[in-house]
């Protein structure tokens, strides 16, 4: 036996990239727009699309819902009459933390792409794991509450600079908390200068309009991709 | 936590040239924008390495510490704390990251046997 040393020289995550991309295509071929949609446990994904996917003016949406397990979030979803596809981890490496290319390709076949424009596909909570791997979405979103701290943008800039749009999520909360929104949008803007941003609050529906608007925005079969 | 996720996809890069010959060695470059702890990538490394040609293979990681330069005024600088502003231009800037994103799978060492069949 010998040792050869071969010379390598590739992104680890190009296998995931490169599974992203054939998603993509498959997706611009059906005329789908794909947003993937990120952030902690708890910050309020599922509320947040419950306030807005059964009024979407124009915009024929459906969900993957991605879970470690259960379909509790999709069963929520579905009683708002939009086609959700539930898509579990715990398959994987003792259940995934993240969705990565692969699952999503391995979902294609059950995603009801001829009915839809619009794909939202709910990320498995985790702040961390989910910015590492595309799944052959248009736009990335995320939602930070504000129950989390304002120092998430500094902890988390792998996560904050991986989206086009942060959701701050919780606003009806602040006269109740130690949270400086000041300091979270400038730290924010440390780590993302000129990312979009929305305050919303899912339980009193503030901001909701506005996060209903940007969702049409991108999924509007009228906008055209380039 | 990320790491064990990383761990997989070095162990698929691998698998992919390594083409079914035993590693003993895997090399890394490691951007430091990365936030992966290099123990904890040694230890699930390992671990998702059992049972594939990776097993028992040494990680190597060089890490890359983090530059980014501005695309308005060309500057460029080392970054300790994730600050992506130009100190010259502000938010005027265009930030590009110079080095420190990557996570490179930069070579391999594989055991051959001495003579090994041509097919």
């Amino acid at each position: 036996m010998h040792r050869t040393k071969v010379r390598i020289v590739e992104e680890a995550l190009d296998a995931n990239n490169t599974i992203a991309q054939a998603n993509r295509a498959d997706f611009d071929r059906a005329g789908v727009r794909v947003v993937n949609f990120m952030s902690a446990p708890g910050a309020g994904k599922t509320a947040l699309l419950e306030r807005v996917v059964a009024d979407l003016p124009g915009v024929r949406v459906g969900v993957l819902e991605g879970d470690v397990q259960g379909s509790m979030d999709a069963d929520r979803l579905a009683s708002l009459h939009v086609p959700v596809t539930q898509l579990n981890t715990d398959a994987g490496f003792g259940g995934e933390c993240h969705l990565d290319a692969n699952m999503v390709r391995s979902a294609l076949g059950e995603l009801p792409l001829d009915d839809i424009d619009l794909l939202v596909i709910e990320n498995v909570g985790n702040l961390v794991c989910p910015a590492e791997f595309r799944v052959g979405e248009d736009a990335r979103i995320m939602v930070s509450s504000v129950t989390e701290g304002e120092e998430k943008p500094l902890k988390y800039p792998l996560m904050f600079r991986a989206c086009e749009l942060v959701l701050v999520n919780k606003i009806d909360l602040l006269p109740h908390l130690d949270f400086d929104l000041d300091r979270f949008l400038y730290n924010l803007d440390q780590v993302h200068p000129g990312v979009e941003h929305i305050l919303v609050s899912a339980k009193t529906g503030e901001g909701i309009d506005e996060w209903r608007d940007w969702l049409v925005r991108v999924g509007s079969p009228a906008e055209a991709h380039v | 936590m990320h790491e064990l996720s990383l761990s997989g996809a070095i162990v698929n890069t691998v698998e992919k040239h390594a083409a079914g010959r035993p590693v003993s060695v895997v090399s890394m470059r490691i951007g430091a924008l990365r936030q992966v702890v290099p123990d904890t990538l040694d230890f699930y490394f390992e671990f998702v390495a059992r049972g594939t040609v990776c097993e028992g293979a040494r990680l190597e990681q060089e890490l890359i510490p983090a530059r980014l330069r501005c695309g308005a005024c060309e500057a460029e600088w080392g970054i300790e704390v994730p600050v992506f502003m130009c100190p010259a231009c502000g938010p005027a800037g265009r930030i590009e990251v110079a080095a420190g994103d990557e996570f490179l799978v930069e070579s391999i060492e594989v055991e051959e046997a001495e003579c090994i069949a041509q097919r």
